[in-house]
């Protein structure tokens, strides 16, 4: 088949992978999730050789030269692999388009690819359908909030997103594995993720305020698609929860984590391990047991 | 969608709208802010489009922290006080969460305007308001410009270092350690010399 045909199929059996920093570090159970769906539902990645940081919120905060160069090198090898880019952080995603619209815009080549977030990969019809026919264990109704940040959808003049103010693609995900969709508040507010070190007691108000929206809409647990988000929003509750033993802690999965959970066939001992909150000691579905 | 709308000619040149009388000291230096609103017509955020609405700052996260709101930046930049916003807390306190900029009504890219406010304030040496946060810059780019990806231990010991804030997160850092989410070794890439490049080049 040629490469063109491929790339007009409503799903396509190979994409290429930026991972990223978090990805290979802190947010490692995101990627071994994201690997282990993508190689359940027998879809190729292929991580982009010797890729480098896209720069993150720290290069365009403070150069922009920088971070469309930072960028642009990862495009390039993109490119040369000609496949669509699959992107999971929410940060690289963000930076790569970005860069994408820059060069454009300077009268530039562009990778000639598309750059997809999951949120992207989840709005193709097709996807949710195998998903759904690959449920083994559903979430027995469980009610999640799915929490989108920032990065994702914003400004839809770079992501390309339709739907920013209102995203659903986790939503009619958490309903096809057989959970509830929580409807709430602070789907897309910001968690203060770039603050996390540096002025820790706004992103400790920020995190606070979402995690008491998702109690209030009876979610027993939170879903996102972004390494920051899951690792400010997990570490800065256990925070709020020391000072105020009142305070609400809700396990926060990444959207892959759930996936894997409900369509692999066995449940794996070492799912949760990596999570500050451990979720099978919350939440009562069978997906998420140990 | 974003552009649908042109009320008047986009070519209309808002300039004008700056050349004001001196009404009080500081308020008219039309000249002294010209090459700020230059900067940032180029990188497509026009301050002077914007009719103080509020949108931004009704629907900015992090507005009750601020020392200037959103809509004040932007008002300033016009003011040609540059003065004001590279000493605020205000630039460094935006997490560029980007809702100001996907609501206005304008199409000013507010949280672009943060972007060129900040990098002027680190060419103008002003970065006193919020040290922490510009130290966090500063680790998380030697990391990358070090590695070619971002050495986690190794940024945030730089932190640490530049902040002398040695000890706030140890308790943190533990747990992450025991789930195997911090790695002893950064990983290093065979284009690690253009990433450098790309830093000199920043720096000329």
């Amino acid at each position: 088949m040629a490469p063109e045909e491929t790339k007009e199929k409503e799903t396509q059996e190979e994409y290429s992978y930026y991972p990223g920093c978090s990805l290979h570090g802190t947010a490692h159970e995101y990627e071994d999730s994201v690997q282990e769906v993508f190689r359940l539902l027998g879809i190729r990645l292929t991580e982009l050789p010797d890729w480098n940081c896209c720069g993150a919120s720290s290069a365009h905060m403070t150069d922009h030269g920088l971070a469309v160069d930072l960028a642009a090198r990862n495009l390039r090898i993109a490119g040369r692999l000609g496949k669509d880019l699959l992107v999971p952080c929410a940060a690289c995603f963000h930076r790569l388009k970005a860069a994408e619209k820059a060069m454009g815009a300077q009268g530039g080549q562009a990778a000639g690819v598309r750059i997809l977030h999951l949120n992207d990969w989840l709005r193709r019809s097709e996807v949710l359908r195998r998903i759904r026919e690959a449920v083994k264990r559903p979430l027995n109704g469980l009610r999640l909030a799915p929490y989108y940040g920032c990065l994702i959808t914003r400004p839809p003049s770079v992501t390309d997103v339709e739907e920013f103010e209102n995203p659903r693609s986790m939503d009619l995900l958490i309903r096809v594995l057989g959970g509830e969709p929580g409807r709430w508040s602070h789907k897309t507010e910001c968690c203060g993720g770039s603050l996390t070190l540096g002025r820790s007691d706004i992103t400790n108000t920020l995190v606070s305020r979402i995690i008491k929206a998702a109690v209030r809409a009876d979610a027993r647990g939170i879903v996102t698609m972004c390494p920051m988000c899951q690792a400010n929003l997990e570490s800065n509750q256990l925070e709020l929860k020391q000072r105020d033993r009142g305070h609400p802690v809700l396990p926060i999965f990444y959207a892959t984590e759930l996936i894997a959970a409900c369509i692999s066939d066995s449940t794996s001992g070492k799912r949760w391990k990596a999570h500050l909150v451990d979720p099978a000691g919350l939440l009562d579905a069978p997906a998420l047991q140990p | 969608m974003p552009g649908a709308y042109a009320p008047f000619p986009l070519t209309f040149d808002r300039r004008v709208s700056v050349q004001m009388e001196p009404i009080a000291e500081g308020l008219m230096v039309r000249k002294a802010g010209e090459d700020l609103l230059d900067e940032l017509r180029e990188a497509g955020a026009d301050a002077t489009a914007c009719y103080q609405c509020g949108r931004c700052s009704a629907g900015c996260p992090v507005a009750e922290f601020f020392d200037l709101k959103p809509m004040q930046v932007v008002r300033l930049c016009c003011y040609g006080r540059e003065d004001l916003l590279i000493k605020s807390r205000t630039v460094w306190l935006c997490a560029s969460c980007e809702t100001c900029t996907t609501r206005c009504p304008n199409d000013i890219d507010i949280a672009r305007v943060m972007d060129v406010l900040r990098s002027r304030a680190l060419r103008k040496g002003q970065s006193g308001t919020e040290p922490k946060v510009v130290a966090f810059h500063k680790a998380f780019l030697g990391s990358i410009r070090n590695h070619g990806r971002v050495f986690e231990i190794g940024m945030l010991t730089s932190y640490m270092l530049r902040t002398g804030d040695l000890f706030s997160r140890v308790g943190l850092g533990l747990e992450m350690f025991k789930r195997g989410k911090i790695k002893l070794l950064p990983e290093r890439i065979k284009g690690s010399g253009e990433v450098r490049a790309m830093f000199r080049r920043k720096q000329k």
